[in-house]
């Protein structure tokens, strides 16, 4: 078997017993994004050299007699939005072209102390804003499954790396859906945590109260080994949660008897396609015949969902965004600044950097959120969505009275054709109509593959839990992957 | 609810962004679509709804004020677009 075939698991215990090297290991993968990369542009950079000099260190510390970490040699793709020390941060913006960050994002230095191996940084929509990764400064994204469809977004690379096996897992972000959207527009799983289980620190703002980390792969279980690594307490993230991590790797076994399912019927309304209407359904019954039991709930709120995030998201982007000024790093315009028609040289320089380093979805994004933030705006705009954010969450309150977690479809439809919606920034938006109220009530969940359409295409199912219920919503996904086998399909470039 | 380009004009100001009259057309238009779509909340009565802006109710956290190392001088400047080895370089900050 190559390496790009094994799980993170398989590959871990393979280096840590010797069978593999972690410099072979490293090479397998690099060889495999090698052949398949051109045709996707999953990676903004590959750390080829770094890698393997990081391998090495790996298969000396064995050779020492040293014990290896729990991700021994496993080759990890790390979000371009997250810093690293030695490698490029661009967020796949032009205003963080060349930017080299002077420290390693907390989930990296996690990461590597782990004996993990980070073999580059990944493409994703500029800033994180976007369901398509083809709002990348560095170019879009395809998919593994057929290149001229997108990937989703905005963690589009993360999603595709592991698809194609390039890595067996990778690190993404969700603010609004871009781990689960991309990772079932991929045919792979992809966890969002409950906020504040991983540290941020690192992970370049888009929208602070929204903002996770978390992990991608082609399991429910290489998911969980990763969060065991990742999550946890950081002082210097004080938004970060002080819970106890739990061995999640090893709360699989217990069966899914009595677990109770809730079935939003308004998931299923108009512009749920076909084809993911049904394997979803299809889901439900897989996991019914688990042991679980299958409940009709309701979330009267969700519909608000979309609207509600982008005024909050945009809002808390405009003022994240504020930083990039020119001044301390990033872009900086070549334009001599003399001041005419602005306040000052120095406001104009200003303007000028912001407006040649971001594209127009940053941009749009920025001013709608200054918008919904100015004067006389703010009350009917912004604290409006902070009410019904409030109202949101009290639905999952309620919610997970009655049951333990919530399924249904990630995305209404596969993957769509590159370029289709583009020019629409508010069909854009209505993708993430079933993502977005799991970070706005700050749970967490999980979207997993449950199927295929007759043109091949993957489809996602998602689960969501409440807040610190990783363990279980990982058991279900795990469950439902012991008794199926979608996760385990992959496109022809990965096997090739 | 639709944006006059005036309203947008004054916006990108605030936002710090030079929009030529180009963007500024196209802002007009894509934000007034996005803003009338958001005015749904509208339909909605939150009198009684207190705003929620964290979603853990996370309150402030302390910890001791012990002195640490921080960055350096010279990592710190080394992103920056101009500097002269110790401070930030500006265009001027009033007029010229």
């Amino acid at each position: 078997m190559q390496p790009a075939d094994r799980s993170a698991m398989e590959l871990a215990a393979a280096v840590a017993a010797g069978e593999i090297s972690a410099v072979e290991c490293t090479r397998g993968h690099l060889a495999q994004i090698e052949a398949t990369d051109d045709s996707i542009n999953a990676f903004l950079h590959v750390a080829a050299e770094a890698a393997i000099a990081q391998a090495e260190a790996i298969d000396a510390k064995r050779a020492a007699g040293r014990s290896l970490g729990p991700l021994a040699g496993v080759p990890v793709a790390v979000k371009d939005a997250l810093c690293t020390r030695d490698m490029p941060t661009t967020c796949a913006s032009k205003m963080l072209a060349g930017y080299r960050p002077p420290y390693d994002a907390d989930t990296v230095a996690r990461l590597r102390a782990a004996d993990a191996v980070i073999i580059g940084k990944t493409n994703m929509d500029e800033f994180a804003m976007g369901a398509s990764n083809e709002n990348s400064a560095f170019g879009p994204v395809a998919n593994p499954w057929d290149t001229s469809r997108a990937t989703g977004g905005s963690s589009g690379g993360s999603a595709a790396c592991v698809a194609a096996g390039m890595t067996p897992v990778s690190i993404g972000s969700d603010t609004g859906g871009s781990i689960r959207q991309p990772a079932g527009l991929c045919g792979i799983t992809g966890l969002k945590p409950t906020y504040g289980r991983v540290s941020r620190r690192g992970l370049v703002a888009f929208a602070s109260s929204l903002d996770q980390i978390g992990p991608m792969a082609r399991s429910a279980a290489d998911c969980g080994l990763l969060l065991e690594t990742i999550a946890g307490h950081d002082p210097l993230d004080s938004t970060s949660l002080a819970a106890e991590v739990p061995p999640y790797t090893q709360l699989l076994e217990e069966p899914l008897c009595g677990v109770r399912i809730g079935r939003v019927a308004e998931h299923f309304g108009e512009g749920l396609d076909g084809e993911v209407a049904a394997a979803v359904e299809e889901a439900f019954a897989a996991l019914e015949a688990a042991g679980a039991t299958i409940h009709d709930i309701e979330l009267p709120h969700a519909k608000y969902g979309v609207a509600t995030y982008y005024l909050i998201a945009p809002s808390e982007a405009s003022s994240n965004l504020a930083r990039y000024d020119g001044v301390h790093y990033g872009h900086r315009t070549e334009a001599p600044c003399r001041g005419e028609g602005f306040d000052s040289p120095l406001v104009e320089m200003y303007c000028r950097s912001r407006s040649e380093g971001f594209g127009p979805e940053v941009k749009r994004r920025v001013m709608l959120g200054t918008y919904a933030l100015s004067a006389g705006y703010y009350d009917a705009y912004y604290k409006r969505a902070l009410q019904v954010r409030r109202l949101i969450r009290q639905d999952y309150l309620d919610a997970f009275e009655k049951v333990d977690l919530i399924g249904g479809p990630v995305s209404a439809t596969p993957a769509f054709p590159l370029g289709e919606k583009t020019n629409d920034p508010l069909a854009m938006y209505l993708l993430d109509l079933y993502t977005v109220a799991t970070n706005l009530a700050g749970v967490c969940g999980i979207s997993f593959p449950c199927g295929f359409t007759a043109g091949g295409l993957p489809i996602g199912f998602q689960l969501q839990g409440p807040a610190l219920a990783e363990p279980l919503v990982l058991r279900a996904a795990d469950r439902y992957q012991r008794l199926t086998d979608w996760h385990r399909r992959r496109p022809a470039m990965a096997t090739g | 609810m639709s944006l006059t380009r005036d309203d947008v004009r004054k916006v990108a100001a605030l936002a710090r962004l030079a929009l030529d009259d180009d963007e500024l057309e196209r802002m007009t238009r894509e934000l007034s679509t996005i803003v009338g779509f958001v005015s749904q909340l509208e339909q909605l009565d939150t009198s009684k709804v207190e705003p929620l802006a964290h979603p853990l109710g996370t309150t402030d956290v302390f910890r001791e004020d012990v002195a640490r190392e921080s960055l350096p001088a010279a990592e710190a400047l080394a992103n920056a677009p101009r500097h002269d080895g110790s401070c930030f370089l500006v265009p001027a900050v009033l007029g010229d």
